[in-house]
């Protein structure tokens, strides 16, 4: 009953018919806005260099070409390198940040650890305060020597502030102190604890702050910039900012590679293998956004209550 | 036992310590790792920060010979300082209020749609962009603005526009800049809002009905008062964030062009190019020394702000 009522008030309080479409047109248009960019590359990408050329970039190319995606395939080694820089990346600094996220956010939310509140505040503050870009640069480049390293893309950002706070908020809601207690009465020491009943009961903030995590290591190119300079150890993203740069990081070792087989192939493609190589590095995170885009939402808000 | 017993027995301090170190051992090797961390990367810098003070050399690096304030004479002799500095406080001003206002408008209107899975779809589509890379946001602006691309070879078709050399002309990116900024940026901020309204009681909504009263009636005493304190939150939030900027937008978007850097040179930008580009510590140092003091210095204004506003909310 109280569901009917709740509809009938929904229905008399809901904005006029004409309103509503009119922001619903609004926000179309918006959409668009938001999605036509993506659009314009992938059309540009499969657009032919030639009539590129004549008549620049356009959603409606006259003719139609993959020659810059044969392209990629046939230079396959830095982009599939690329990939598996970030791939790894991704999961070794996952799963490194998320054990030393919860190793410092569980004993901050443990009511009987007398010293949370100075914890709490020693990781708070590097919210507050940082020394800049210059300290930091010269203690992992000069003491730390991890430059053109692939630890240089893990370390830096492992334990971050915003996440232990995420953690350590859904832990004091989550988790009573009451199991903590009748598990240390049994016996538990506070490491076994640890592993058979916080990790068990805080795997949905596990998921997010693991989400959180990939999605800043794949999308990170900062990291790279600062630090690699080989190019072996060139992720996606930087890949992808080279390319934008300047084409010829895709097409230099092309001559020889390719050889005399396929001369049609030795004139570069360049605007459309620029967009191609966006493309490539954008795809996963737009296909794979409506599965994890409302866990993100989810996390999100838990971090926000506070 | 309060806080003064404490100071009157030093003794007594030492010996809780240590009861408690015995007590929660296992804690405290828990967090030894993550602190030993935190230490390293984000405090010995914090330190590291005298260095604005130093002659800079490979050799004795964090413990280089002292040169007091020469590093800042030469920074602000320059009109980079004055710059960096509008630009970085111009271009965050900006952002908070245009950020503020689209933001919650666009929420709250989100809210009212009648089709809540368009609305949820429409949501969806506003905050993907917030998932891509700066890198992936330069291709996109790239692709409409060079020479070749949407605007100049196909717009100007459309709407008998002139051609525009947008990546040679500083004037443009006083407003690409904050168009990019908020089209990335302003899905997040919906959600915060959304996740806001969603927590009114629809009781008050109930009761206005009764009463008569419209949706606008509504929108203006119930839902904007009621997001007063998350509005008030994120703006003194932004305020104490106002001297750091992202640094991938103002070096990612503008694509590194020398002749814009009137308009989209940043403090980040600033520090980045005197140390990776020209290798200037000294100038590099000083900027970041500025930033990171001037900047802790808003942080504690903004807190102190909240604090006058509302007790609960201050930070610290």
């Amino acid at each position: 009953m109280s569901n009917k009522y709740k509809k009938a008030t929904l229905s008399i309080n809901s904005i006029k018919r004409k309103t509503n479409v009119i922001f619903n047109l609004l926000f179309s248009i918006y959409c668009i806005l938001c999605l036509s960019p993506l659009m314009l590359i992938l059309v540009v990408s499969i657009t032919d260099e030639e009539s590129l050329i004549s008549n620049g970039y356009t959603f409606f190319p006259t003719k139609i070409s993959f020659t810059a995606y044969r392209y990629l395939l046939l230079n396959y080694e830095k982009i599939l390198r690329a990939y598996g820089v970030t791939i790894f990346v991704c999961i070794v600094g996952t799963f490194i940040s998320v054990l030393l996220t919860l190793l410092f956010a569980y004993p901050i939310s443990r009511k009987s650890f007398r010293y949370r509140n100075v914890f709490s505040f020693y990781i708070f503050f590097t919210m507050l305060f940082n020394g800049g870009l210059v300290p930091w640069y010269i203690l992992y480049t000069q003491y730390l020597n991890l430059d053109d390293s692939p630890a240089a893309l893990i370390v830096p950002p492992l334990v971050s502030a915003f996440n232990v706070l995420v953690v350590k908020t859904y832990l004091s809601m989550n988790l009573p102190d009451a199991i903590i207690e009748s598990a240390r009465i049994d016996g538990a020491g506070e490491f076994r604890i640890f592993y058979k009943i916080v990790i068990p009961l805080s795997v949905p903030v596990i998921a997010t702050i693991g989400l959180f995590s990939v999605l800043m290591y794949w999308n990170d190119w900062y990291l790279c910039l600062l630090f690699i300079h080989d190019p072996k150890y060139y992720n996606v993203q930087y890949t992808m900012y080279q390319v934008l740069r300047s084409i010829e990081f895709l097409t230099s070792s092309q001559a020889s590679s390719v050889g005399e087989a396929s001369n049609e192939l030795l004139k570069v493609p360049g605007e459309t293998l620029r967009m191609a190589m966006a493309i490539i590095g954008v795809g996963p995170i737009v296909f794979a956004y409506p599965f994890f885009q409302k866990y993100f939402i989810k996390g999100l808000t838990l971090g926000a209550i506070k | 036992m309060s806080k003064g017993n404490f100071e009157i027995y030093p003794k007594l301090t030492k010996i809780r310590f240590i009861q408690e170190f015995v007590k929660n051992k296992e804690l405290f090797l828990m967090i030894l790792p993550p602190s030993i961390f935190i230490l390293i990367n984000n405090y010995i810098p914090m330190f590291g920060i005298v260095i604005a003070f130093q002659n800079y050399n490979y050799e004795d690096r964090f413990f280089s010979p002292w040169i007091g304030f020469k590093n800042f004479e030469f920074l602000f002799k320059s009109d980079n300082a004055w710059i960096i500095t509008r630009n970085t406080i111009g271009y965050n001003l900006v952002f908070i209020v245009l950020g503020l206002i689209i933001a919650l408008s666009t929420a709250i209107v989100l809210n009212e749609l009648r089709n809540r899975i368009l609305a949820k779809f429409y949501q969806s589509v506003i905050f993907l962009p917030y998932f891509l890379s700066w890198v992936v946001v330069a291709y996109l602006v790239y692709s409409i603005l060079s020479p070749d691309g949407l605007y100049n070879k196909s717009l100007i078709k459309i709407i008998h526009l002139a051609p525009i050399d947008w990546y040679t002309t500083p004037k443009f990116w006083t407003f690409i800049i904050p168009i990019v900024h908020i089209w990335k940026t302003i899905g997040y901020s919906i959600v915060i809002y959304l996740a806001g309204i969603s927590g009114i009681n629809q009781e008050y909504y109930e009761a206005a009905v009764l009463d008569g009263a419209n949706k606008i009636q509504q929108t203006k005493s119930i839902t904007i008062p009621f997001l007063i304190p998350l509005m008030i939150i994120t703006t003194i939030m932004a305020v104490g964030n106002i001297f750091r900027t992202d640094f991938g937008l103002f070096y990612q978007i503008p694509m590194q062009q020398g002749l814009l850097k009137p308009t989209t040179d940043v403090l980040d930008t600033y520090i980045y190019n005197a140390l990776i580009t020209s290798g200037d510590f000294g100038m590099a140092s000083a900027a970041g020394f500025y930033q990171s003091i001037v900047g802790f210095i808003f942080v504690l204004f903004a807190n102190w702000v909240v604090g006058k506003v509302s007790k609960e909310n201050k930070i610290f």
